[in-house]
């Protein structure tokens, strides 16, 4: 408890403190804006280009842009805009993205729970195994897959695609969820378990509640990888217009000998905003399921 | 959670999950088949083809395509992708292959026909018409073991050498040379003038590396003649050999020469094939000769606004090297085959055999075609038309050898194009492994 | 269309509710069992979708694989080990093995460290929000795109041409007679500059996993070190990375796998040329262009041996973190 006299005597000081402050936040400032800069370069280049005509585009720099005489046009975003099939391909990308970013998550969050919580035998090894399996490439198992779904009658059907990307997105969640949950604080499950709760109450009202940054980050990435997927969708689903991703349209605006290029970069600009919102969307979530009481390493 | 509560609750989830289900088996309908329903007495259904073309390719062939829907009712269905390989080979050995493909060359397309995957065209399409409408080099490159298992949409020439005619004429004197020592004396006296005689350009991304072998078979054509350059694709003749070698040699007076190319070797690596020929419309002018396929021609136009074929750019055939092989063109094209034996895509491939369809994409622009009986009026300006009798007229036709040896031969050319640019000291190196490459290539 | 927006709703709802209720069903049945049958049963019930889906699309085809390897290309007929013997004895793979163990120290390294740097700095800066979008975007767009924008970074003019790429023009602004350099040509350093592009691509993935393990981090430990006196960097140093640990070594493990596995910025970009081979470039190649199977399968399997210290590090990891 300070007197109002000792509080008088602390005001400069504290400015003083706050100035001192401000000096030594600037070179973390400069250091974000510089890492900031560098990254954004090359998109930076993108973006201008993609408001350039063509022809320009080939012979100058992108930054020659940015000196009289302005020749921007809008002319490569309107022609992905109106490009075959572009509409119908956005709409397919998001019914073939959401459901395989909603269907691993608690799959993995299942089985991350129970290498983080359940002692059984050979708990490590089988561990192991799932993250060795992210080395597996996606080549190699397009053929024997599709052998499999072609039996089944799958193939070129949705579920197949969300199957597929749920499996092969599965070791990478299964590590960073069970990475998470091990971090929580064993006293809590402990206190749950003495209350008579079992697995059930302690997975959905406190391991999973606890771990929305982590399940945040993961649905972000699923997003991502499954929005820009164009191989999977290709073997899988197929390319024909009614059912394909906004990656094999978009992929369409090059012709074999690669004239058309510069519509890539309106296109790519057009298809990263959807992950990027879904990211700023999800951002927020990373902040809240702190816990109280301390995090093991 | 009382036991009874529990068991209520997840109760009620399954009943919602069976509503569900019941509504998705109500709404859902059955996959598109390639089934016939004929309604009125035409063919309808539907039939897929898996190609490797884009933008205004793929525009061209729906277009192509577009009087054979309206006509029998069969829907079209087009699936585009650069990764051709993947994806087909991918679809093939999964079982779920496309109806009709484009097939990357002669090459892949026999790998595919001896794995019993491709079907045979002799029953679906009349060997008599085809014989009228093609020639027996376009049909023999699209056979294997004597079954025709693919036919070819449309053709392209290589070996043209553009230049700027205003520009060309100051240099030259006028007329393009006859003969290879002609080029060559004309490619000195102008590099002796300061300027790079010509413009080179290999990158094409996966492919880099192609428009050197390219340069290569006219060489190969030309100056050993046509029986060696069949040894050569069919991996008979060593490539250490001294046909072949002098062949690289020739081709190293320019490319590896940096006084010869604008540039010099980092820019010959470096510029894409598609742009590489743009110097030649600056003022002033970086190089005055471009070897490329008559492709070459709608990026001129695309890059360089306001340029018009014949005055603005115009081509050479290449010059004969030894008088003893005159009149040889290098020749290519995309190759068709079907995969899937259905009453539409019979009717699909049957019409895009037909000199009507092919006239269509022709008209368009940035095609020819090997059909014999296209109209000559069909080709859109004069340059094209000039091109199509390289096609048809030449003495001595030969399909690109690239495209005619097993992938893995190919691969390995392209990459000895880039390091032979890169480094033309090491050639013997680079034949020597191309030859451990060969014997290991052809095995199939 | 609308069937299937149907069948899209129903995944998105039906399969959590399905999955719920799965347990749920689970649970309730474990529950009639005697105690000691809970145990032994209920982990595997758990485990039961992730390694049925883990089963069908990654464990059957490594196996196959695995199988196939020791065919020939064709698949027609067994050859045992000549796949492999081609594989540790041609030059191509030699090269691209090389390369990858550059890959594997460079990127990784990279990648961990810039990772752990825009974390904590973004986090401390009122518009962080908006610097993580801008150094995760290079992950939200496709490889494809990103070829395209290195390849406007890269790009190469002769000396005296304006220049198109910017590497070239800045350097030939800040430095003078610096001639400009095709730096996707000239070996070694187009390896560098291809696993630069990587880095750029790679680092907002780490930066949010690092992220989102910072912010598990309660206030009160760093404010007990705040008030003990101790500066920033320390902070760093002696709290946060060894809270880290963990997160930190579940980032440098797929990052590792990613740079074991780089294929697309190398394809995209020299397609294996100059000496930047890799090794999934060359199985991509033996697969699909040469469609020799045997061989690219025994290519596959060398990466899935490559991993194998790395689970093992792992497992070392987890043995010094103690069982809960």
């Amino acid at each position: 408890m300070t007197t109002g006299a000792a509080r008088a005597e602390r005001m400069p000081v504290a400015q003083q403190a706050q100035a001192l402050n401000w000096l030594r936040r600037i070179p973390l400032h400069a250091a974000v804006v510089a890492i900031c800069a560098v990254w954004l370069l090359p998109a930076l280049g993108l973006l201008i280009s993609s408001l350039r005509p063509a022809s320009l585009v080939a012979t100058t720099g992108w930054w020659t842009a940015l000196s009289p005489p302005l020749r921007f046009t809008l002319d490569n975003y309107q022609q992905v805009l109106t490009s075959n099939n572009m509409g119908q391909s956005f709409v397919n990308s998001l019914l073939i993205t959401i459901p395989a970013t909603v269907m691993p998550l608690l799959v993995a969050a299942y089985a991350a729970y129970a290498f983080a919580w359940m002692r059984f035998p050979g708990r490590d090894w089988l561990f192991l195994a799932v993250v060795g399996l992210l080395v597996v490439p996606l080549q190699m198992t397009l053929i024997p897959v599709l052998r499999l779904m072609t039996a089944l009658g799958l193939t070129g059907t949705f579920p197949a695609v969300w199957l597929a990307h749920s499996g092969y997105g599965l070791p990478f969640a299964i590590y960073l969820l069970r990475n998470f949950f091990v971090s929580l604080p064993s006293e809590m499950l402990e206190s749950a378990q003495i209350d008579g709760a079992g697995h059930w109450t302690a997975f959905f009202r406190l391991v999973l509640p606890t771990s929305v940054p982590a399940v945040a980050s993961l649905a972000i990435f699923q997003f991502m990888w499954v929005w820009n997927d164009l191989l999977v969708a290709l073997v899988y689903l197929g390319g024909q217009p009614s059912v394909a991703p906004m990656t094999v349209t978009i992929g369409n605006l090059v012709n074999s000998l690669g004239q058309g290029w510069q519509l890539l970069t309106a296109a790519a600009f057009i298809s990263m905003l959807l992950p990027l919102a879904f990211f700023v969307a999800l951002r927020r979530y990373f902040v809240q399921g702190i816990l109280a009481g301390s995090v093991k390493g | 959670m009382p036991r009874n509560r529990r068991l209520l609750t997840y109760i009620r989830m399954l009943m919602v999950l069976a509503t569900g289900v019941a509504l998705a088996a109500c709404g859902q309908k059955a996959g598109g088949g390639a089934a016939p329903a004929p309604s009125g007495g035409r063919l309808g259904g539907t039939v897929s083809v898996l190609a490797s073309w884009g933008g205004n390719e793929q525009d061209s062939f729906l277009a192509m395509v577009k009087p054979f829907e309206d006509q029998t009712g069969v829907k079209v269905q087009y699936e585009g992708t650069r990764d051709l390989n993947a994806v087909l080979t991918s679809r093939v050995q999964g079982g779920n292959p496309p109806d009709l493909a484009g097939l990357p060359g002669p090459g892949q397309m026999s790998v595919f026909a001896r794995g019993g995957k491709m079907v045979d065209l002799g029953a679906v399409l009349d060997s008599s018409a085809m014989r009228q409408q093609y020639s027996d080099t376009w049909l023999q490159l699209a056979q294997v073991d004597g079954k025709q298992v693919g036919i070819f949409i449309k053709a392209a020439v290589k070996g043209l050498i553009w230049y700027n005619p205003q520009q060309f004429a100051k240099v030259s004197g006028g007329s393009p040379p006859k003969s290879f020592d002609d080029l060559m004396s004309l490619s000195n006296k102008i590099a002796a003038s300061g300027t790079a005689p010509w413009c080179l350009g290999l990158e094409s991304a996966a492919t880099s590396g192609w428009p050197g072998t390219d340069w290569l078979s006219d060489i190969v054509l030309r100056q050993s003649g046509p029986d060696v350059y069949d040894q050569w694709y069919q991996g008979k003749i060593k490539w250490s050999s001294p046909e072949i070698k002098k062949a690289w040699q020739t081709w190293g007076q320019i490319a590896a020469d940096p006084k010869m190319v604008y540039g010099g070797k980092q820019s010959t690596l470096s510029t894409n094939f598609g742009t590489a020929g743009d110097p030649m419309f600056a003022s002033p002018p970086k190089c005055y000769l471009y070897d490329q396929g008559n492709f070459i021609s709608d990026f001129f136009v695309k890059d360089n606004p306001g340029l018009k074929p014949v005055d603005g750019f115009n081509f050479f055939l290449f010059p004969d090297i030894e008088s003893k092989y005159p009149g040889s063109t290098q020749v290519a094209g995309d190759l068709f085959g079907m995969f899937r034996d259905t009453p539409q895509s019979r009717a699909l491939i049957k019409y895009l055999t037909t000199p009507e369809a092919q006239a269509i994409w022709v008209k368009r622009g940035g095609a020819l075609s090997p059909n014999k009986q296209l109209p000559p009026s069909a080709y859109p300006d004069q340059i094209a038309g000039q091109e199509a009798q390289l096609l048809t007229s030449a003495k001595t036709a030969r399909f690109s050898a690239g495209d005619l040896m097993p992938q893995a031969m190919t691969d390995a050319f392209y990459k000895a194009v880039l390091d032979y640019v890169q480094n033309p000291g090491s050639l013997d190196t680079i034949l020597a492994n191309l030859d451990k490459v060969q014997a290991d290539a052809y095995r199939r | 269309m609308t069937d299937r927006v149907t069948l899209a709703l129903i995944a998105v709802f039906g399969v959590p509710l399905l999955l719920i209720a799965y347990i749920t069903a689970s649970e309730w049945l474990l529950g009639l069992l005697r105690i000691r049958r809970h145990d032994a049963i209920r982990p595997w019930l758990w485990l039961g979708p992730a390694l049925a889906l883990l089963a069908l699309f990654l464990v059957y085809p490594a196996l196959n694989t695995a199988y196939i390897s020791l065919l020939n290309a064709g698949s027609q007929h067994f050859v045992g080990l000549a796949n492999y013997r081609f594989v540790f004895t041609d030059a191509t793979m030699l090269l691209a093995l090389r390369n990858n163990a550059i890959w594997l120290v460079l990127f990784t390294a990279l990648v961990v460290v810039f990772g752990l740097a825009t974390a904590v700095l973004t986090d401390r800066v009122r518009y962080g929000s908006l610097a993580q979008a801008l150094i995760l975007l290079p992950m939200a767009v496709s490889f494809v795109a990103a070829g395209v924008i290195w390849r406007f970074m890269y790009d190469f003019r002769p000396a005296g041409a304006a220049q198109t790429g910017a590497v070239n023009a800045v350097l030939t602004a800040l430095l003078p007679g610096f001639t400009p350099q095709a730096w996707l040509i000239n070996q070694p350093g187009n390896t560098v500059a291809l696993i630069l592009a990587a880095v750029w691509s790679w680092t907002g993935f780490a930066m949010v996993v690092l992220y989102a393990g910072l912010k598990s981090i309660p206030h009160e430990v760093l404010e007990a070190a705040r008030v003990d006196g101790a500066g920033e960097w320390r902070i760093l140093a002696r709290v946060i990375v060894p809270l880290l640990r963990s997160t930190i070594l579940v980032v440098a493990t797929v990052m590792i796998v990613t740079a074991l596995k780089a294929f697309d910025i190398v394809y995209v970009m020299t397609n294996g040329n100059y000496g930047t081979e890799v090794i999934a470039n060359r199985m991509y190649k033996e697969m699909f262009s040469v469609q020799d199977f045997g061989r690219a399968s025994s290519i596959a399997v060398i990466l899935l041996l490559a991993i194998i210290p790395v689970m093992l590090f792992n497992l070392g990891r987890f043995r010094s973190q103690g069982s809960n």
